[in-house]
């Protein structure tokens, strides 16, 4: 039989992202939480001569959709490969009505009895030569995470059958695994582990919300610790020691008044190059983005991924559904936030756990407007901190409250209401050390890869603005609102439009204005509220469609208009 | 006696005797373990009507509150 494509299909948080990555080799995030994977993923395979096509699809529990991951899913089943049906071995019973689903389509199937090596300390004992039997296609037990039984699975996967077994109801399906569970599974007693009783007590109300504080208290803690010393004591130290002197050489060749100096080098403040404020390609250009923001990135992520691959963020999202429910969402929409905590991209990517329409505009507009990324946050923190760290405060209390505010108004005007949490709670597992790495890797390189170039052509094109004199009609134009409006200087138009293409260069650019600290404060939050970078318009739009990204858009111009007149009415 | 998810005590268990609603949200349900005959216990329950803690074969789910209300269970009392 030739393979000419393997589709991975199998329940949400399987670990479908784990073989994908075993099998590949690519780069994929993998994460102890359902809903990870909300978009597939291709990768190769050498089987003998011949490169094969796999793809990563999103978790399913059935081949009739019912929200976008699932969606996207189903379709591709339908475009047809060879499946590999990875089944969870520490729940058999419920995996396997998807793989009854797919027996019955005529599709090549071979099934990957993952979490292998879990089985065993939950006291579950599985017979495969007797699954095998029963099912009719290859069985064979795995663990993504270890490796094992990878190289049987790729040996024999040219023994999957399709089946074409006759249609049955969900019913009979179930009256059929009941047997065939009955028939090959043992369960023995085991001993609650430490991790179990931690489980329910950070499930459990009365402890689960102060161990949530704790946790959430202490990650942006750490998070704050790691990204300021690694900026004071390698990141600027690095510039200023050894980049500084180069720079300065450079300049003296250059010749102050040239073009190409103010390209690369940009303009002194008070004689000398800084690296916050001079906006030349090799200063600010190269500063923002590795000495004020990728130290954050690193220790965001690096937190992230530790709670992500501990399988803590079900448990918050559980925790936090009756809040949620009054902005229109339900818990697990705490996803999307935390992502877009660390980049809106992902962030609104992940808004396709939600079922309904509805709830996906809240939660994308909600994000768009209402969470600064971590960029972002970096430089507010390093510009406005420098005022004090009280104003930092100022700005991310009135983020919270508008979003607060315009969640529970856009619950009101929307028809419809939020639906009920349904979620998987899996259990903790500690996270190893490289699994850590590898996708903390992963997600700085695709910063420094999408982002670095994007911060770039920020630079360059506010040189641009500049010398060609654009700025001054935009600052003449939106002068009105402004400086009437929002009590800031006209030219500080400069970093909203600016703020179409990168926050941090925006945020940034407020710099070299000498705005008053109240003036820096209302400049940060209207940039953080008035419009999302473009990477992440991209994203909306293609998520939302171009109406409700209209729409979204419409509430982001309003709230600015009137949270830039309240801050400079009332601070 | 049979009474409903909410009303069942956090430790307490019993077996699933109907799910109230339409086929969508039974399959839904069922998709994930939940389903009559079933043996579930109540972990835990969240303040005003927040989600209900279930375990079905060693795997906790979150139900929301007023999916709860429609899953009928049998307990001794």
């Amino acid at each position: 039989m030739k393979i000419e494509n393997i589709l991975l299909v199998g329940n949400p948080n399987v670990g479908k992202s784990a073989i994908f990555s075993r099998l590949t080799g690519a780069k994929v995030i993998i994460s102890n939480y359902p809903g990870t994977t909300v978009e597939f993923t291709q990768g190769k395979l050498k089987l003998g001569d011949e490169t094969v096509m796999i793809v990563d699809v999103p978790g399913t529990y059935t081949l009739e959709p019912t929200c976008k991951a699932e969606d996207v899913a189903c379709r591709m089943v339908k475009e047809g490969g060879l499946v590999i049906n990875i089944v969870d071995a520490t729940n058999l019973e419920r995996n396997l009505h998807l793989t009854l689903q797919l027996l019955e389509r005529d599709i090549p199937v071979i099934v990957a009895l993952n979490m292998w090596d879990d089985t065993k300390h939950r006291g579950i004992y599985i017979d495969v030569k007797k699954l095998e039997e029963e099912l009719g296609v290859p069985v064979i037990p795995t663990c993504g995470l270890s490796g094992e039984g990878i190289k049987e699975l790729i040996e024999r996967l040219p023994q999957a059958k399709a089946r074409s077994l006759p249609t049955s109801s969900d019913s009979q399906k179930w009256e059929k695994i009941g047997k065939i569970v009955e028939e090959v599974q043992k369960l023995t007693h085991h001993h609650h582990t430490l991790l179990e009783r931690l489980e329910d007590l950070s499930i459990k109300p009365l402890t689960g919300l102060p161990i949530a504080l704790g946790i959430i208290y202490c990650a942006f803690w750490v998070v704050r610790f790691i990204g300021e010393n690694l900026i004071s004591y390698i990141f600027e130290p690095l510039f200023t020691r050894l980049w500084l002197p180069l720079l300065i050489k450079l300049s003296a060749t250059l010749g102050g008044g040239s073009f190409l100096h103010h390209i690369l080098i940009g303009n002194f403040i008070e004689g000398k190059i800084n690296f916050g404020q001079s906006f030349g390609l090799l200063t600010t250009g190269l500063f923002v983005p590795i000495a004020m923001v990728l130290p954050y990135i690193f220790s965001f992520y690096l937190i992230l991924g530790l709670l992500e691959d501990f399988g803590y963020l079900p448990r918050l999202a559980v925790l936090m559904d009756n809040f949620m429910h009054h902005l229109g969402l339900h818990g697990y929409a705490i996803i999307p936030f935390i992502l877009g905590l660390g980049c809106k991209v992902p962030g609104v990517l992940a808004t396709r756990i939600l079922e309904e329409r509805r709830e996906k505009f809240i939660a994308a507009t909600l994000l768009a407007i209402g969470v600064p990324c971590m960029a972002q946050i970096a430089m507010i923190v390093g510009l406005v901190g420098q005022r004090g760290g009280e104003y930092v405060v100022i700005i991310f209390l009135v983020l919270f409250l508008l979003l607060i505010i315009k969640g529970l108004i856009l619950n009101r005007v929307l028809k419809g209401s939020s639906p009920e949490i349904l979620v998987e709670i899996p259990p903790y597992r500690i996270p190893q050390f490289n699994a850590v790495m590898k996708k903390l890797w992963m997600r700085l390189s695709g910063f420094l890869k999408e982002a670095l170039p994007l911060v770039f052509l920020g630079v360059l094109f506010v040189n641009i603005l500049y010398t060609l004199k654009i700025i001054d009609f935009f600052a003449y134009i939106f002068a009105p609102v402004l400086t009437l409006l929002w009590g800031l200087p006209k030219e500080a138009i400069s970093a909203l439009v600016v703020g179409f293409l990168r926050k941090d260069v925006a945020v940034g650019m407020l710099g070299p204005l000498n705005l008053t600290t109240k003036q820096l404060v209302i400049g940060s939050t209207i940039l953080a509220v008035y419009f999302p970078c473009i990477a992440t318009y991209m994203v909306l739009i293609r998520e939302l469609g171009i109406k409700d990204t209209f729409k979204s858009t419409s509430i982001m111009i309003v709230v600015a208009l009137v949270i830039g007149a309240v801050l400079n009415l009332i601070l | 006696m049979i009474i409903d998810l909410t009303q069942m005590q956090p430790g307490e268990s019993g077996i699933i005797k109907e799910i109230q609603g339409g086929p969508g949200f039974a399959r839904k349900l069922q998709s994930r373990g939940v389903r009559p005959e079933k043996k579930i216990s109540k972990v835990s329950s969240h303040f005003w009507r927040g989600p209900q803690i279930i375990e079905i074969d060693n795997l906790e789910i979150a139900v929301g509150f007023g999916m709860a209300r429609r899953i009928l269970v049998e307990v001794e009392r």
